[in-house]
């Protein structure tokens, strides 16, 4: 088994696959990956795809690892397909995940964004949450996040979130957690980018942080919002 | 443990991190660093990378440190690593790689420098391949690998110039120009417009490169583009190549380099043969 900074390799098998609303979670046999912490991130093979796509680990029951995918491309719908008993190649956990160690949580997400939630809500001791989707049908993934507020499209996340934000964590679309940065500069931001390795070797997945261009596989997913250039 | 005695694989410039992924740089025989440039560049606008029918595009523009940061800061922890290592130089002028080669001269640990004369995704020097190695040569006593593009109309041409300038061995290929656009739009997917063509498809243009460039000198040719598979290791030997090594595959797959490895000497072994290395040249006329 190949194995980068704590991050394995392995062959693992479809446990099961179900379709949540306009999502598809995809559950695999652990085998000898470890789930790492909330916001890390594992490559998986997509079948028939020269690259692997990388997912936030959004469920951690005994003995699995459950992906949220969003079947938008040839490499999501792919996975999206594998049925019961297939088997792909997973790497991880990579990158830096969440820091746990907040006061008062309070998570932030939109759309498939909400993925690394359920397992982050779980280590969290289920926190609130105000997640934002685009229709009624993707919204019924929230049910992995107890407790979570949900608004739908044209109202935005950050019209919903209380006068008091506390430790945000948040996860979305670029425009969102930008929004989100500029309320809470402290908020942990989990970015997303197209990654070729996920290891830090093609330099493909850059976000500017702190002024330079920076591997978000390596110094991410999770950024502080005062870290990440503004884009206005 | 590998069998050092069989084929060298190295990793293609640009395609893995040794600091990062220790593990995977000690897989190989020697680690060939990304390229190196006189200045720091923070490289190119992202998106940097788009998947395409056959391979992959990237347009990542050199980013790096520049030569005075890599030495003080990239090349003690590299040396720290116990693996042999090649770096990689890129420039703008032939100045550039004489001030680099200067630079790396008196670095024990530096067993080779490669002289990257064909990156798609920046400016390139005014001086040709030939004139550039001139220089170099000049100003190192250290193997000198020229890398070239499969850009050109006769590369052995431009191998026989490299070779006469003074290079040692010959690294074969670089990526070749290609686009994508994105379906909904129509524009480019890359920042940049045109990016870096890499992976499966560019195997049958590295072979026919090394092919031609195996004929034409007589010195050692690393052969790389498009390996994934022992089978494609055995071929670019087979071609002309001497050492294989792996740049995208990487991506896919850190456990590449041990994996090509035992397939490689597994399909030797079908061909009768002891190790890759007896198929060197087997395609040569």
């Amino acid at each position: 088994m190949i194995e980068v900074a704590g991050a394995r390799r392995d062959r693992l098998r479809v446990a099961g696959v179900e379709a949540i609303g306009a999502y598809t979670l995809v559950r695999l046999g652990r085998a000898g990956l470890e789930p790492g912490i909330p916001g890390q991130f594992f490559m998986l093979e997509a079948p028939g795809r020269l690259l692997p796509r990388p997912f936030s680990l959004c469920l951690a029951p005994t003995g699995q690892l459950a992906f949220l995918i969003d079947p938008i491309g040839p490499g999501t719908r792919a996975l999206a397909e594998l049925e019961r008993g297939e088997a792909i190649d997973v790497f991880g956990p990579l990158g830096n995940g969440f820091d746990l160690s907040v006061e008062r949580p309070l998570l932030v997400g939109g759309g498939i964004g909400v993925a690394p939630f359920p397992y982050l809500s779980e280590q969290l001791g289920g926190p609130p949450a105000v997640l934002g989707f685009r229709t009624a049908l993707h919204a019924e993934v929230a049910a992995l996040v107890p407790g979570a507020e949900v608004v739908l499209d044209p109202t935005l996340v950050t019209e919903a979130l209380p006068a008091d934000l506390g430790d945000v964590l948040a996860c979305g679309p670029e425009p969102m957690l930008h929004a989100v940065a500029r309320l809470a500069p402290q908020a942990q931001l989990a970015w997303e980018a197209p990654m070729a390795c996920g290891y830090g070797g093609c330099y493909g997945c850059v976000i500017e942080i702190r002024g330079h261009y920076r591997r978000l596989c390596v110094e991410g997913p999770v950024i502080r919002g005062h870290e990440v250039t503004a884009n206005d | 443990m590998t069998n050092r005695a069989s084929v060298q694989i190295l990793n293609a410039s640009g395609c893995l991190d040794a600091l990062t992924a220790p593990d995977v740089a000690h897989a190989f025989d020697a680690f060939v660093t990304k390229t190196v440039t006189p200045e720091p560049r923070e490289g190119n606008p992202p998106p940097r990378i788009a998947e395409t029918d056959g391979g992959m595009l990237n347009s990542i523009g050199l980013q790096g440190p520049g030569i005075e940061g890599f030495l003080e800061h990239v090349l003690p922890r590299l040396e720290q690593l116990g693996v042999p290592l090649w770096v990689s130089v890129g420039g703008f002028s032939a100045d550039d790689y004489v001030l680099m080669c200067t630079a790396l001269d008196d670095r024990a640990a530096v067993t080779t420098i490669e002289l990257n004369l064909s990156c798609p995704n920046v400016k390139e020097a005014p001086e040709t391949a030939g004139q550039i190695v001139t220089a170099a040569r000049a100003a190192t006593s250290k193997p000198l690998y020229a890398k070239l593009s499969p850009s050109t109309s006769d590369i052995a041409e431009s191998a026989r110039a490299c070779v006469a300038a003074g290079a040692d061995g010959l690294s074969l290929v670089n990526t070749i120009r290609g686009l994508a656009l994105d379906p909904a739009s129509l524009r480019p997917r890359l920042a940049r417009g045109a990016g870096g063509y890499s992976g499966p498809a560019l195997r049958p243009i590295a072979l026919a490169c090394v092919y031609a460039c195996a004929q034409a000198v007589d010195v050692p040719i690393v052969g790389m583009g498009g390996v994934t598979t022992g089978s494609d290791a055995l071929e670019l030997l087979a071609a002309g190549a001497n050492v294989v090594a792996l740049g995208t595959v990487l991506f896919r797959d850190p456990g590449a380099p041990g994996r090509v490895r035992a397939e490689l000497k597994a399909e030797a072994g079908r061909y009768r043969m002891e190790t890759g290395r007896d198929a060197h040249r087997i395609a040569l006329p």
